[in-house]
């Protein structure tokens, strides 16, 4: 095939300025009309954040009544494997019940000391806050940005940065809130950075989201003598999250510590959302 | 109605490609596998970059820019960013079809390279430049190499569809 250079030109206006007989817009219109988009992201004003709001929140619910299909098939798929796998879990069940038995009385000593001690530091927890409980709509399991759309947004009173948790593990931060509907960004993302502590040691260091299943510790002190098996919790120290909430268990994977977590962040369905509210206030 | 009937199977064919990147972008359906993410691929792509050079009357560049900007949405990617890739690859398409004579899968195969290599570049020059968000650099190269090896496989299923459509139109 030879080719002129005038047959180039003429091909590549052709491309991107020629409609076809069916296309309304030409390419190069649309990919200014894009650009314009992209540019508008990084203004902003309250009128344009609430066209994006409007537009996320009709998005996301259309994309939940639309994945109702694949999700139904699925479930019917988990349904199955969950009852094939019954007895293998029954096993482990019974020997965590009794593990369980003998930690309970050990860990109600331990409770009543902690709040004994938590009254003379005056100190905050979660506990102490209200929290709501919502539900996933949309999971996208993109293989670069790990996040979840929530149920819920700022008419149930969510606000950017606040904790989000599977039961009481952490698993992630609401990143983006729109009328009806929030957007949590994960703890395994590239970009989550979280300031943790490991039990029982005490060190410091930064969760970093590498996209998998773990997480990076990161900003460990020097000659550290972290062990497998230490329990990591957010440490409060950024003044974001409240301190000691369990985020996972320290493991050595490819010669590294990384950070496995407690919660299964592939299955997550309900949520909950730790507000500023303490708990019994009236506003 | 046996006219209505024939009217409406042709115009059935003549949509799935766009209900393909719709549902996919929509939906949480996609094929990012997580446990399997070394075989991840994204099949807009190749929906695009074929139905733009075999026949671009049945996938419009509106439909394509609106296509990627739902996509951003649902990711969560800046509002833009999608569509931009999109109409690239869609550019691609074009220029390849206008420079063509013989249609082949395997040109268009080895042209699906450059056009994924350029577009996904752009991708991730505008997410790490413009907006400082960390992409998975090896899962994006994993995801472009086996989106290119697939690209023949669905190439062939697409022609079917294709010869049924030109069928169904002169029906």
């Amino acid at each position: 095939m030879v080719v002129s250079r005038d047959d180039f030109s003429i091909a590549i206006r052709s491309a991107f300025l020629k409609k076809g007989t069916k296309q309304k817009f030409s390419l190069l219109a649309l990919i200014i009309a894009s650009i314009i988009l992209l540019s508008l992201e990084a203004i902003n004003s309250k009128s344009l954040n609430f066209v994006r709001s409007v537009v996320k929140d009709v998005v996301y619910r259309t994309s939940f009544i639309t994945s109702m299909p694949g999700n139904s098939i699925t479930s019917v798929f988990t349904k199955v494997q969950n009852y094939f796998e019954v007895y293998e879990q029954y096993e482990i069940v019974k020997s965590k019940l009794q593990q369980l038995e003998n930690q309970k009385n050990e860990i109600n000593y331990l409770k009543i000391e902690n709040d004994k001690l938590k009254k003379v530091i005056d100190d905050t927890d979660i506990y102490n806050y209200e929290s709501i409980t919502t539900k996933v709509l949309v999971d996208k399991k993109s293989p670069f940005l790990k996040s979840v759309i929530l149920n819920k947004g700022f008419n149930s009173g969510f606000k950017r940065g606040m904790p989000v948790l599977d039961g009481p593990y952490f698993v992630g931060r609401i990143t983006e809130v729109n009328y009806l509907s929030s957007r949590a960004l994960l703890i395994n993302d590239l970009n989550s950075k979280i300031s943790v502590v490991i039990e029982p040691l005490g060190y410091q260091a930064i969760m970093s989201g590498n996209g998998e299943k773990t997480a990076l510790l990161e900003f460990l002190p020097k000659n550290h003598q972290l062990e497998v098996g230490g329990l990591v919790y957010t440490s409060g120290t950024d003044g974001i999250f409240f301190p000691g909430i369990p985020i996972g268990r320290v493991e050595l994977i490819e010669k590294k510590f990384q950070i496995k977590f407690f919660s299964d962040l592939s299955q997550l369905y309900f949520v909950n959302v730790i507000t500023s509210k303490p708990i019994g206030s009236k506003q | 109605m046996v006219l209505f009937r024939k009217n409406f199977v042709s115009r059935f064919f003549n949509l799935i490609p766009l209900l393909i990147i719709f549902f996919l972008a929509f939906s949480e359906t996609d094929f990012n596998f997580e446990k399997l993410s070394f075989l991840s691929f994204n099949l807009i792509y190749i929906v695009i970059f074929y139905w733009v050079l075999k026949n671009p009357d049945i996938l419009g560049y509106g439909f394509i820019f609106l296509a990627g900007i739902i996509n951003d949405v649902i990711i969560g990617l800046p509002i833009g960013v999608s569509s931009i890739t999109y109409l690239i690859l869609a550019g691609f398409a074009a220029y390849v079809r206008y420079l063509t004579v013989e249609p082949s899968l395997i040109y268009d195969w080895i042209v699906f390279v450059p056009s994924i290599a350029v577009t996904n570049s752009v991708y991730l020059y505008i997410l790490r430049i413009f907006f400082d968000i960390e992409v998975d650099y090896i899962a994006l190269v994993f995801n472009s190499g086996v989106t290119i090896l697939l690209y023949p496989i669905i190439g062939i299923l697409f022609n079917f569809l294709s010869k049924i459509i030109i069928v169904q139109k002169n029906v």
